[in-house]
């Protein structure tokens, strides 16, 4: 094979293979550094040898043998004194036994293995989520940083201490055991979650997608629930995929924020609605699901309506009902609001609105405010419209939201104009 | 691997777990061979500290730190990994009280370079 086509094939099997071979070093070598440089090595090794003694039928188990020889040579050579010149280097590696940790069951154990690592509750939540983009999905450092507009020495450093933490405080290389699987599983879950938020409506900056950060949530949520079919794993990556689904759909072609009701719902991508959908179903005949379930139920009635007008208002009052036994909020309540206010009319849902705001539990939060503004707006309550819209723009960051703000004062405000003529 | 659990209580919790109960935590951890040893603390007003600066010994009362929780005690337990020492340490009665530091014991690197 030409060595242009070899560099082609290596490059596709970095892609593919990269972080289960990492994954496995890191238990091989009980180390995330020395993991990586193998890592980095085997796939040295690779671009030499294979040009020339051509490329092995099975190549994870070839990687992973060869990091692993690196590994245990480098350490060799450290070892011994700065007293001694070191060894000459290089040399080929000899996989012995290619099929050593070829079984899969194994190898998949291990990617497991690293997602519960990186999620560890002992570890600093920013961590977590530097560190399992990172390992488990190979993001470079720098793009994580980009990503959450977080200076890339901090990142770095963020993941330096998780990474001294694991190996100083011993936190193990393991899948947690049926007792305590439930909580670990809920740290993995929140992690991934938090993921696909930063990347669909980012907390600030100026597009309303960023669209890689969602779609590796997407790729963590499909790893979980091949690995671990949990009913909240799969609640988790139906919500995801059905919130994705209307991606395309969720704003304008210079970057404008457009709402649920004004989408145009053709440009929903069925393909996800359909998965995410399937899902949801799965999830909620366990019986075991959890809130991530129900928020995937939600947004699956949403999906189901070819028009706003035809959203089965009744089914997600209902539905926000269940989420709110299981998991109180002042959120949850909002939105519980808004959906009675779809089915019963403004009014009620503005009483329900004025109450959580009156309890003062979501004074600083933006929507509350944008929720009790659009109620006022339909009631034909212009200066109080007015009033909520100013509130709402005071706690909201994110440009898009606040320009579809903005727009919404300039009606109201039109229309007081228009009322005084 | 060595753990220090460090136990801090909130002066108006300082009894709230009576002794007999962590004898009886500190025995069965005792009997599973995990514990190395484990020593209750009197209050902080009983602390006492010490410096020595340009060789002299300087002595002080306290500290009074501003913090609510203070040290009441500690357990040094021995466990395989961090997995297993926080599982330890969500026996220890006060936990349930007030809260358990849990911190890795290092080796001393007899080894180490002298600064030149």
């Amino acid at each position: 094979m030409p060595a242009a086509a070899i560099q082609d094939t290596v490059s596709a099997i970095y892609e593919a293979e990269s972080r289960r071979v990492l994954a496995t070093l890191i238990r091989l070598l009980g180390d995330f550094d020395a993991a990586e440089e193998a890592l980095h090595e085997a796939f040295r090794a690779a671009l030499e040898q294979w040009p020339r003694d051509g490329v092995p039928a099975n190549p994870r188990p070839w990687l992973v043998s060869a990091g692993r020889f690196k590994a245990i040579d480098a350490k060799r050579r450290r070892s011994r004194f700065d007293a001694l010149e070191d060894a000459p280097g290089g040399g080929d590696v000899a996989v012995v036994d290619e099929h050593a940790w070829a079984d899969p069951e194994s190898v998949e154990d291990d990617r497991l293995r690293l997602i519960f690592t990186c999620c560890h509750p002992a570890l600093a939540p920013d961590a977590q989520v530097a560190l399992t983009l990172r390992e488990v999905c190979g993001l470079r450092t720098d793009e994580i940083a980009h990503a959450f507009l977080t200076p890339a020495t901090t990142l770095a450093q963020r993941i330096v201490r998780a990474k001294g933490k694991i190996r100083d405080a011993k936190i193990p290389y393991q899948v947690p055991g049926a007792a305590e699987l439930p909580q670990r599983l809920d740290a993995v879950l929140r992690v991934i979650y938090l993921v696909f938020n930063e990347g669909y409506s980012a907390s600030g900056g100026d597009s309303v997608v960023r669209c890689d950060l969602s779609s590796e949530a997407v790729r963590l949520g499909r790893l979980v629930v091949d690995l671990l079919p949990e009913p909240e794993a799969q609640g988790l990556l139906a919500l995801m995929l059905l919130h994705d689904s209307r991606r395309d759909a969720r704003a304008s072609a210079d970057g404008e924020l457009i709402v649920l009701e004004d989408q145009d719902r053709s440009r929903w991508n069925r393909a996800s609605i359909d998965e995410g959908t399937a899902l949801v179903r799965r999830a909620l005949s366990s019986a075991r699901f959890g809130p991530y379930t129900i928020q995937a139920a939600i947004a699956a009635v949403h999906a189901d309506a070819p028009a706003p007008e035809a959203t089965d208002w009744n089914e997600i009052v209902g539905l926000y009902g269940v989420l709110l036994s299981m998991s109180p909020s002042p959120i949850v309540e909002l939105n519980r609001a808004v959906a009675i206010a779809m089915r019963d009319g403004p009014e009620p849902g503005l009483r329900l609105v004025d109450a959580i705001l009156e309890r003062g539990d979501l004074t600083e939060y933006g929507l509350a405010h944008a929720a009790r503004a659009d109620l006022c707006r339909r009631l034909g309550r212009n200066a109080e419209a007015r009033v909520s819209y100013e509130r709402a723009l005071k706690f909201t960051r994110q440009a898009p939201e606040r320009r579809f703000l903005t727009r919404r004062l300039a009606d109201v405000e039109r229309m007081l104009e228009e009322g005084r003529a | 691997m060595k753990y220090l659990c460090l136990v801090y209580l909130e002066r108006s919790k300082w009894n709230a777990v009576g002794d007999r109960e962590c004898a009886n935590c500190g025995e069965s951890l005792r009997e599973s061979g995990k514990l190395l040893a484990a020593e209750p603390l009197f209050p902080v007003e009983t602390a006492t500290t010490v410096r020595v600066r340009h060789g002299r010994t300087v002595v002080t009362d306290g500290p009074f730190a501003e913090t609510k929780e203070q040290l009441a005690g500690f357990y040094l337990i021995d466990a395989v990994d961090l997995n297993e020492a926080i599982q330890i340490a969500s026996r220890i009665p006060p936990a349930r009280e007030g809260s358990i530091e849990v911190r890795p014991v290092r080796e001393l690197d007899t080894n180490e370079k002298v600064p030149a």
